[in-house]
Formats: structure tokens, C-alpha cells, sequence
């Protein structure tokens, strides 16, 4: 959004305004905004006429704010661009509240929709209204409602829950955790080479994906290095005896979960390749356990789909390390003197500082790596 | 049993769409264009890709050797290459 039309004021100059009292409307692209007052005091001046339209960040009235001298006057923003809308909570919305949003979307709902879509946890804000001048029926409720649920799909509201639930972890992460940060280019040409020959002779149904490996290679590494899986607590590191490897999963609909694959050290190949695809699913469902949402002690990522180089995380609290893969490629390296064409995978590590240094994550690394170039012992 | 039973060039494309939608339910078949090259046009992942395949062998009873991938690229050219394949071994179990 870059602009807005001013569509209505709801004061008038010499008004009293409390700090969050609405005092216009402007619409925009997306859609109807109520500006909110961000201080009590009156409305001095009123500098936008309605129906004009205005670039975002241009002052729309003076205001005296109260306990200032009277020269002090205060400009209201038009709302920034991507602020975000404040739906109701859902019921089961994560600990952490929502940062308070400085706009909120108005919506017209009829009582009987607006109480239909609580119960059944519809985010009335993006339901899209077919009622008199733009209002949300009861149709539209139980429409959005039928739409939210496709296979795969997760409901709006649920994904607003999640949106807010990775704010307060990451968050959390940022404010709590030193991290610091390692990578290291690994060569990927002898692992691909034995996972082609591995492949050639699966049927299709029983191929491993190059990621599989990456995550063995992590799980083994991880108890040469313990320092990297468990959990930062009040009473400083406590490592975990299992290795339960976090996977992060992108969701279809936005949003990430990073579930665990149990005792991943431990599973052969293709165990932990049906494991992978068996979490990938249920997560894309929605239908997780609780056990593999609560206790990953080590949690990778790896965006190579993509085509990112390398990814540089952000510890998920209470765990102490993120391993990150980037896209297994052909690079030029350097092999007995010339400079040859080799897949290579650039693999990186987050990890706190609280519970290791630099040298022990150093470490895990060179561990990984050591582990890739011996694909048939993984 | 006969090689005659192929299933014609619309039957592929229809179980190559089904697979498609199967593993992205969020994908709108009319909004692919069916030259370009599928991954620029979808968010799949590896993984989301083995799932397709696997759903064409499903489907159609075709196991597409991981070499062949790289021939995959649009939904023209896995048509293409599963017509070629089905008339190589129009038998398979």
C-alpha cells in the first residue's frame, strides 16, 4: 500500500480523543482502515479534507497532546503499509499476545455471523463479505468455513495463531540466545554418486532424497558433539541423552512447524526417509503429535529447494543449535591441484553461546562433513 | 493387456494434473501454462516432487528412473515423456 483516501473523519477540531479512539477512516487497496489516535488530546486542527487521497505517512491532523505546551502539536499518521489487521483471538491463541497493530480492519458482521464464526474459530477478516454495503452473513461464515479446510490447507485462524506463535519464539530466540553463527562448504559428490546407485536400484516408492542423508550425518554428529542437542534451562545447558532432529516444514498456506523425527541417529536410511515423508505430510494435514511438536533437541533446516545459497537461522528456544542447508549444486573446487566442477552444499550452524564455543561448533561441522564423505556408513 | 490400451495423450495430461493437484492442492491446473517449466510456476519442493512421481506411478503404472528427472520439466514435456514411455512398455504391471 502506498496510499489511502481518506473517506471520513469522526472528529472535528476542539473534540477530546483518548489515545486508541478512532477518528477516521481511510481506504485503501485492501481495505477500509480505522485510524487510531496514538495520544490523548484534542483535535486541533484537521489538515486532510475527506475524499482526498494521500500518500502513507502524510499528516492528517494536528493534534495538542494533553499535559504539552500548546504549540506542541502532533501530526496522525496515515497507517503504514502492512500493518496488521487485529482479529479477535482465537480461543487457544498462543501465551504471547500480538504486538498491538495501529490499524484494524472494519468489518460489518451481522451478530448472528459474528457469533457463528467464533464458534467456529473463522477469522472474520478475511472472509470475504457478500452481505448489504460489503457486511459478513451468516453465508459467508459457513462458506469461509467450507473453504478453509482444504486437504493440506490450514484455517485462517490457525494460521494467524501460528504467525504469532513463530513472533514470540523468534523473538524470544533473539532477545535470549548469543548466537553465533558458522558454515562450511561440503562436498557432496561422493554421497550423490552413492545415493544414484542407491536410487537406480529402489523403485520409485522406496527412493531416498539427498536430504535424508544431510539430516543422518547431522544426527550422528550430534553425539560426537553433545554440546549441540538439548536444552538451554535456568540451571545452564542440559544435554539430551536422544537425538530427536527438529525438521522445519514450510506449510502450504505460510507459516513453519519444525517437528521431530525421533532417535534420528539411530534410524537406517530409508527408515528415516519415511519418517521425513510421513512428518511432511501430517504436518501439511495438520495432523501432527503432540510428542514430535514439544521435544526436537537439535533442529535443521534446509531451504536448497529454493535455491538459497546458505541459511544463517534462528534458534528455537529452549534447543541450542539450527544447522542450516543451502542448494546442493555444482561449484568449483579444488581437487589434487585444478579446479574441477563438484556438487557441494554450503551447511551452517547457529548456535548459543551460552552452552558452546566457536571451536565445539567448529567441530560439529567438520563432523558432518566427515560423515557426507562416507555415504554408505550413514 | 494389448499395446493398443495406452491411454491416449488427454488421459496422461489428466493424471498428470491429478498427481500435481495431489501433492498441491493449492495449485489452479488453468493457471499453468503447460510449456514453462513446472517449477518456476509451483512452490515444490524435493520432496513434493517424489510425491508426484510416485503418484504417477500410481497412476499410470510408469516408474520414472531419477535420471530421467531432468526431462520432467513442464507438463508438455512429462506428457511427452510418458506417452514415449508407456509405448516402450505398454505392459507394465
Amino acid at each position: 500500500m502506498e496510499a489511502g483516501t481518506l473517506t471520513r473523519w469522526l472528529v472535528k477540531p476542539g473534540d477530546h480523543v483518548k489515545r486508541g479512539d478512532i477518528v477516521a477512516v481511510v481506504q485503501t487497496e485492501k481495505a477500509d482502515v480505522d485510524v487510531e489516535v496514538f495520544a490523548t488530546g484534542e483535535i486541533e486542527r484537521i489538515v486532510v479534507p475527506e475524499g482526498q487521497k494521500v500518500p502513507v505517512g502524510t499528516i492528517l491532523a494536528m493534534l495538542h497532546v494533553e499535559g504539552e505546551a500548546p504549540a506542541a502539536a502532533a501530526p496522525l499518521p496515515v497507517p503504514t503499509a502492512g500493518a496488521p489487521p487485529s482479529p479477535a483471538p482465537p480461543p487457544a491463541a498462543p501465551a504471547a499476545p500480538p504486538a498491538a497493530p495501529e490499524t484494524r480492519e472494519r468489518l460489518r458482521v451481522s451478530p448472528a455471523a459474528r457469533r457463528r464464526a467464533q464458534e467456529l474459530g473463522v477469522d472474520l477478516s478475511v472472509v470475504p463479505a457478500t452481505g448489504p454495503e460489503g457486511s459478513i452473513t451468516l453465508d459467508d461464515v459457513a462458506k469461509a468455513d467450507a473453504a478453509g479446510k482444504p486437504a493440506g490447507g490450514v484455517a485462517p485462524d490457525r494460521a494467524s495463531a501460528m504467525r504469532r506463535a513463530i513472533a514470540a519464539a523468534m523473538s524470544r530466540s533473539n532477545r535470549e540466545i548469543p548466537h553465533y553463527y558458522l558454515s562450511c562448504e561440503i562436498d557432496m559428490g561422493t554421497a550423490l554418486e552413492w545415493l544414484t546407485a542407491e536410487n537406480a536400484k529402489r523403485g520409485v516408492a522406496e527412493r531416498i532424497l539427498p536430504a535424508v542423508l544431510l539430516l543422518k550425518a547431522v544426527a550422528l554428529a550430534a553425539r560426537d558433539v553433545p554440546e549441540m542437542n538439548g536444552f538451554w534451562t535456568d540451571a545452564g545447558f542440559r544435554p539430551s541423552p536422544s537425538i530427536h532432529l527438529g525438521v522445519a516444514i514450510s506449510l502450504r498456506s505460510g507459516g513453519l512447524v519444525t517437528p521431530a523425527i525421533h532417535d534420528a541417529d539411530r534410524k537406517p536410511l530409508p527408515e528415516l526417509m519415511s519418517a521425513l515423508a510421513d512428518l511432511v505430510a501430517r504436518a501439511r494435514a495438520g495432523s501432527l503429535r503432540s510428542s514430535e511438536v514439544s521435544d526436537p533437541t537439535l533442529t535443521v533446516t534446509n531451504l536448497g529447494d529454493l535455491g538459497v545459497e546458505g541459511v544463517f537461522g534462528v534458534i528455537f528456544p529452549p534447543q541450542v543449535a539450527l544447522v542450516g542447508f543451502g542448494r546442493i549444486g555444482d561449484r568449483p573446487r579444488v581437487r589434487e591441484g585444478a579446479v574441477v566442477p563438484r556438487p557441494s552444499v554450503l551447511a551452517s550452524l547457529a548456535a548459543d553461546h551460552r552452552a558452546s564455543d566457536g571451536h565445539r561448533g567448529g567441530q560439529f561441522l567438520v563432523a558432518i562433513d566427515a560423515l557426507l564423505q562416507k555415504p554408505g556408513s550413514l | 493387456m494389448s499395446s493398443t490400451a495406452a491411454p491416449s495423450e488427454a488421459g496422461i495430461r489428466k493424471a498428470v494434473v491429478a498427481a500435481l493437484r495431489k501433492v498441491a492442492p493449492e495449485i489452479d491446473p488453468t493457471a499453468i501454462d503447460p510449456s514453462k517449466s513446472l517449477r518456476d510456476q509451483t512452490d515444490l519442493d524435493s520432496m513434493d516432487f517424489l510425491n508426484f512421481v510416485i503418484g504417477l506411478h500410481a497412476s499410470l503404472g510408469i516408474d520414472i528412473p531419477e535420471a530421467d528427472y531432468p526431462q520432467l520439466s513442464s507438463i508438455d514435456a512429462i506428457t511427452t515423456y510418458l506417452r514415449g514411455r508407456m509405448r516402450q512398455i505398454p505392459a507394465e504391471a
